[in-house]
């Protein structure tokens, strides 16, 4: 957090098909649906999330990610990090207060991977959902499907690792936790973090700009990503692979896709990071293991499939 | 339509199998151990179920535009995940080579 970025935000995401996407997110994932704008978009929450709205969805021909925000710790913070963006050699386009119902003004960029980005500083604050704010039990009772905990992180893939790696480190303050290099040591994946996750943003080279690989939500235990894996064979939901654990991050995890085709992650554990902590480095040849640490063989649909 | 649904015959690999009423080519496919298109998202969005439908009454279910362009949709290009027979079908895989599921095509085939 070296430059106020604090955490993600939010994201934005393209359905086909608006009521089955909210039956997938809120009825199987457990999301919450919180609002819904005049441009038809609907915003939802995962129950620990103090602020308002994490996923906000939008009906399109062709699905996708159209944005991800990151809070920043002040408005002050965002004055300075949008001339940051212009000096560095950014296009800037700053979305008004209430464009998105309950977020302040978010100042938007695309990263060199094709990737729109955007910084805010305020978002309403509605505390955790379903707890009292004094003395808050240990969760809500009547959550649904797999209870996700809190939206975690994305990832991309895309071009020009190496320009988007400088950006995020040098503007906005992230670090690198983990990576994947080839034989010639050029680096072909990118796990970005301002935290102590292992990753809040990453990236994976692809020749294509701008194509999206997942989202992905927290879960507490193993426990719950098994019974994640439950509900998604319950709801005959289209599975991709897992459980399973990932080399890289040592999270473990299952993925599927909601009805659009947008991979979504349910996960628990992983590797942690301070300060003194050197990246973590994977070798491509061994992409295999560094993915699916159990299998150690490559699902090709886990390379390709993306929206 | 008889009560065992539709026979689909994909075109370049010779198999052939029944798709039941409402049910998308793609899932019939999986439900029988065919693999002769291959599995994305079975959502209408990753594009990798591309085929193109030669002949036969089909309904559509909403497609990704970036792998489907709407103009093209008369032309029978259409993604199998997303096909529902509504008479017997003859398809083309159009992605036979290099994009696929590897995973897939390391299991047995099961023979037509």
């Amino acid at each position: 957090m070296k430059k106020g970025v604090m955490r993600p935000g939010h994201i934005q995401l393209r359905v086909l098909n608006l009521e089955s996407a909210l039956a997938h997110y809120r009825d199987l994932l457990g999301l919450i649906e919180v609002d819904r704008d005049d441009f038809g978009r609907v915003y939802l929450k995962a129950w620990t999330e103090v602020d308002k709205f994490s996923l906000v969805l939008r009906e399109a021909d062709e699905p996708g990610m159209d944005f991800m925000g990151f809070k920043v710790v002040d408005d002050e913070c965002l004055v300075r990090l949008t001339q940051d963006l212009i000096d560095y050699g950014c296009l800037i386009e700053t979305i008004p207060a209430g464009e998105l119902r309950g977020c302040g003004r978010r100042v938007r960029f695309q990263a060199p991977s094709g990737h729109f980005f955007e910084l805010y500083a305020d978002k309403q604050y509605t505390g955790k959902w379903g707890v009292e704010e004094i003395n808050p039990e240990a969760w809500p009772r009547n959550l649904q499907g797999m209870r996700v905990v809190r939206f975690d992180h994305a990832l991309m893939y895309g071009d020009e690792l190496p320009a988007t790696y400088d950006l995020f480190t040098k503007v906005l303050g992230f670090y690198l936790a983990e990576q994947v290099l080839d034989e010639d040591g050029t680096r072909v994946a990118q796990f970005l973090s301002l935290s102590t996750k292992a990753h809040d943003v990453a990236f994976i080279h692809h020749p294509e700009k701008g194509r999206f690989h997942h989202v992905s939500f927290y879960l507490e235990t193993w426990e719950d990503v098994l019974r994640a894996a439950d509900l998604i064979s319950m709801t005959d939901t289209s599975i991709d692979i897992g459980p399973t654990r990932h080399g890289l991050t040592h999270g473990k995890t299952i993925y599927f896709f909601d009805p659009s085709g947008n991979r979504n992650e349910v996960f628990c554990g992983g590797d942690y990071n301070y300060q003194d902590h050197k990246p973590v480095t994977w070798m491509a040849k061994d992409l295999g293991k560094a993915i699916f640490y159990h299998d150690r063989v490559l699902n090709e649909r886990f390379l390709t499939v993306l929206t | 339509m008889n009560s065992a649904g539709y026979e689909v015959c994909e075109v370049l690999s010779g198999q052939s199998f029944r798709c039941a009423e409402g049910q998308s080519v793609l899932q019939a496919m999986e439900a029988q151990g065919k693999r002769c298109v291959p599995v994305g998202c079975r959502g209408g969005g990753c594009g990798l179920c591309k085929v193109r439908v030669l002949g036969g009454d089909y309904r559509r279910g909403r497609m990704s535009c970036h792998h489907v362009p709407p103009g093209l949709a008369s032309q029978g290009l259409a993604l199998a995940c997303q096909v529902f027979p509504q008479s017997d079908l003859s398809i083309e895989c159009l992605r036979r080579n290099g994009e696929g599921d590897k995973n897939n095509k390391m299991k047995k085939e099961v023979p037509s």
